[in-house]
């Protein structure tokens, strides 16, 4: 009797390790970018994989933002896993909001995450958001405009060409303006470019001891530099300019050259949306000579809060929205060009994936952003495009109103620049710097 | 001649009222127009009005990626649920201020249209965290109470204003025919302050249905109403303006729909005893 008790014992024991774990439902909060609705097509195979189910909550950036940093300051628990970026990961993960994700399988693979996607989701080595895709900026120009400007654009070229070139291809008769940069106020907006760009004209914005440095030459060289290029040879208006309007501005064939987001490349190549699909090619961001590139590096990546009552489902879709198979399983639907792009090299090492037009400049660029190692003279900050405290999406919001003003001709760009030194020197003190 | 002049004045006037109405109107129909185009032509420069290749393309896809029924059920439960709440409220708070004033009756309105002064993200922590402690976040029961609440000044103050037209007389008469409270609110006041009530009703299902702030802050998955539709169709990077034009018209139409129906009752509602 006995036995027979033990083996039923021991029977169940069994049976309870081979159940798996309860369907869970995710809610998942994520922007509404295409790789991220295409996510959403495809979430029946992880269902059917798991059976865990997915509600999506799918906002604009800007509130997604706002609400997930709400949500996680207050513990408050709506959301299992979160679309964060590259500025808010270092930040959350070193507060202790998000679930470290070191202990994710090994057929996972999270070596073959590209190093400077890895390196700028870490703290202290620890991954704390998985990437689900990454981008750089680099140029994308006209290459009959460049063609027919006598010109021809090097893999790498000078902000010197870059602004000779542009030049050269306007034709404001025809609508037809050299170069689009992004001019709207913002810290992700004309802050990121130009904040990228002064990078390569060997500007910074802190020094070693986090004091501001809007009033050194090297901010000014760059603020002036990009005014008179865009007076000159921008299109009109350009300090509402954002990524999407620059975006339709280049798809109506009236730009020569835009310095945009990597992932732009997919939607200029477009037949269905562009009329100049055939005619675009790709180039590095341009520099000075100074060793350092004015592209930035970003990923929109996936982390779990602290906290969540769901993490071992949450870490069961992460591993899977991330995995190689997941590349693949896009591939199979959509095509490679549809993959989401920077964030394995594996992909890049597909001979597929290679025939992509943007591909290789992609990878380039991403590979020359340095997140660690961002600027030609030394920084206490992590960060391209952003530094990586909490004050900066404030501070840059407003520094990026005196330039956009700069931009639309409301002030000079010694003002712009006096503005933009008094506000965050009086910021970072109250801040405690 | 003074009638020619009369004639030509009231044509004049019709044309400018049109054309302001039009004016007023005209983001609307910039949005219906646009949900119908490609993204290629949402964005074309210059932009075009009428003569382009309809598409109801921009329908499918929202209809595919999103379940606009349940964003539709949850805004129509929390319109409707926070007036029915509000009105039920804010009768009896009208009344007592309107038929018996105490000293202080002026104060108490301002205090409570004060509420309406402070902006709302300067609460948005506190309810939060308030909504977490309770386990509101994310219901539709939390968010009817907020809506209510935030609605609830401006229905007592519109009610207060309506039953402040209807003489006292008529309600003490029917306390001398016996009424009580309730009879009286019920039988006597209520029926003649119908249309004040109606329009107070259907304006605060509009503000409601409409209110992006908190029905974005304080919903996920489940209690998120039409607003939340729309906002999901905003993206960073890439063209949208045709689907969310057409997310927005799908949004608006019930509450545009209910508002034609009923424009009469409400206007006549907003102007009564306008003219007393």
């Amino acid at each position: 009797m006995a036995f027979h008790i033990r083996a039923l014992l021991g029977a169940c024991s069994v049976a309870a390790l081979c159940v798996p774990a309860a369907a869970e439902t995710l809610t998942i909060a994520t922007v509404n970018n295409g790789d991220m609705i295409r996510m959403q097509g495809l979430t029946k195979d992880f269902t059917e994989k798991t059976g865990h189910d997915v509600e999506w909550v799918t906002l604009e950036e800007n509130v997604l933002r706002q609400r997930v940093t709400q949500d996680i300051a207050t513990k408050g628990g709506q959301f299992d896993i979160m679309t964060i970026g590259m500025y808010e990961t270092p930040i959350w993960g070193k507060q202790g909001w998000l679930v470290s994700l070191d202990d994710l399988p090994e057929s996972y693979d999270a070596d073959d995450i590209l190093p400077a996607m890895r390196g700028g989701l870490s703290v202290d080595g620890t991954l704390y958001a998985a990437p689900f895709y990454g981008e750089s900026s680099m140029i994308m120009y006209r290459t009959d405009l460049m063609e027919k400007a006598g010109l021809e654009m090097p893999d790498a070229p000078t902000w010197e060409f870059v602004a000779d070139a542009a030049r050269k291809m306007t034709d404001k008769d025809n609508e037809i303006y050299g170069i689009c940069l992004r001019g709207k106020a913002g810290w992700g907006e004309n802050m990121a470019f130009l904040t990228a760009t002064s990078n390569a004209f060997g500007a910074r914005w802190f020094d070693e001891d986090w004091k501001p440095q809007f009033d050194s030459p090297e901010w000014k060289e760059t603020l002036t530099f990009y005014l008179d290029l865009m007076n000159e040879a921008g299109p009109p208006g350009a300090s509402t300019n954002g990524f999407n309007e620059n975006l339709s501005l280049f798809q109506q064939g009236k730009c020569g050259m835009w310095i945009d987001a990597t992932v732009a490349a997919s939607f200029v190549t477009n037949p269905d949306d562009s009329t100049v699909a055939d005619k675009v090619g790709f180039a590095l961001a341009p520099d000075t000579g100074l060793g350092k590139r004015g592209n930035w590096l970003w990923a929109w990546a996936l982390g779990i809060p602290a906290g969540t009552k769901k993490e071992a489902a949450a870490k069961q879709f992460i591993e899977w929205a991330t995995s190689k198979e997941y590349l693949e399983l896009v591939a199979s639907e959509e095509g490679w060009a549809n993959v989401p792009p920077g964030t394995r090299t594996s992909l890049y090492e597909n001979p597929e994936y290679a025939k992509v037009p943007f591909a290789k400049m992609t990878l380039d660029s991403i590979n020359s952003a340095d997140p660690t190692n961002p600027t030609v003279k030394p920084v206490p900050y992590i960060g391209v495009q952003f530094v990586a405290i909490p004050e900066f999406a404030g501070i840059a919001t407003q520094v990026g109103q005196e330039f956009s003003a700069a931009l639309a001709g409301q002030q000079s760009a010694d003002e712009a620049l006096a503005k933009a030194q008094a506000l965050t020197a009086e910021e970072m003190e109250a801040a405690g710097y | 001649m003074a009638r020619k002049i009369t004639t030509r004045r009231k044509t004049l006037n019709t044309l400018f009222a049109w054309g302001i109405g039009l004016l007023i109107f005209f983001p609307i129909l910039w949005t219906i127009l646009t949900s119908f185009k490609t993204e290629a032509q949402a964005i074309a420069d210059p932009p075009v009005f009428l003569f382009f290749d309809w598409t109801l393309e921009n329908y499918a896809i929202v209809q595919e990626r999103s379940d606009y029924m349940r964003f539709l059920w949850n805004s129509v439960i929390l319109a409707g649920g926070s007036t029915v709440i509000g009105i039920a409220i804010g009768v009896p708070a009208a009344w007592s201020m309107a038929f018996v004033p105490s000293k202080r009756t002026k104060d108490i309105l301002m205090w409570m249209l004060s509420t309406k002064m402070l902006p709302a993200v300067g609460v948005l922590y506190p309810i939060y965290l308030l909504f977490i402690k309770l386990g509101l976040l994310d219901t539709r029961l939390g968010l009817t109470i907020v809506l209510m609440l935030i609605n609830l000044p401006i229905i007592i103050w519109m009610l207060y204003t309506y039953f402040k037209e209807i003489p006292g007389e008529i309600l003490e008469a029917a306390r001398m025919d016996g009424a009580g409270l309730k009879e009286e609110i019920l039988y006597i006041l209520t029926p003649m302050a119908i249309p004040g009530i109606a329009s107070t009703l259907l304006l605060n299902i509009i503000l409601a249905w409409n209110e992006a702030f908190w029905t974005l802050n304080l919903t996920a998955a489940k209690a998120a109403p039409l607003t939340a539709f729309i906002a999901s169709y905003s993206s960073p990077e890439g063209l949208f303006y045709a689907k969310l034009s057409a997310a927005s018209t799908m949004a608006i139409a019930p509450i545009l729909i209910l508002g034609w129906f009923s424009q009469k009752q409400l206007v006549r509602g907003l102007t009564f005893g306008a003219v007393k």
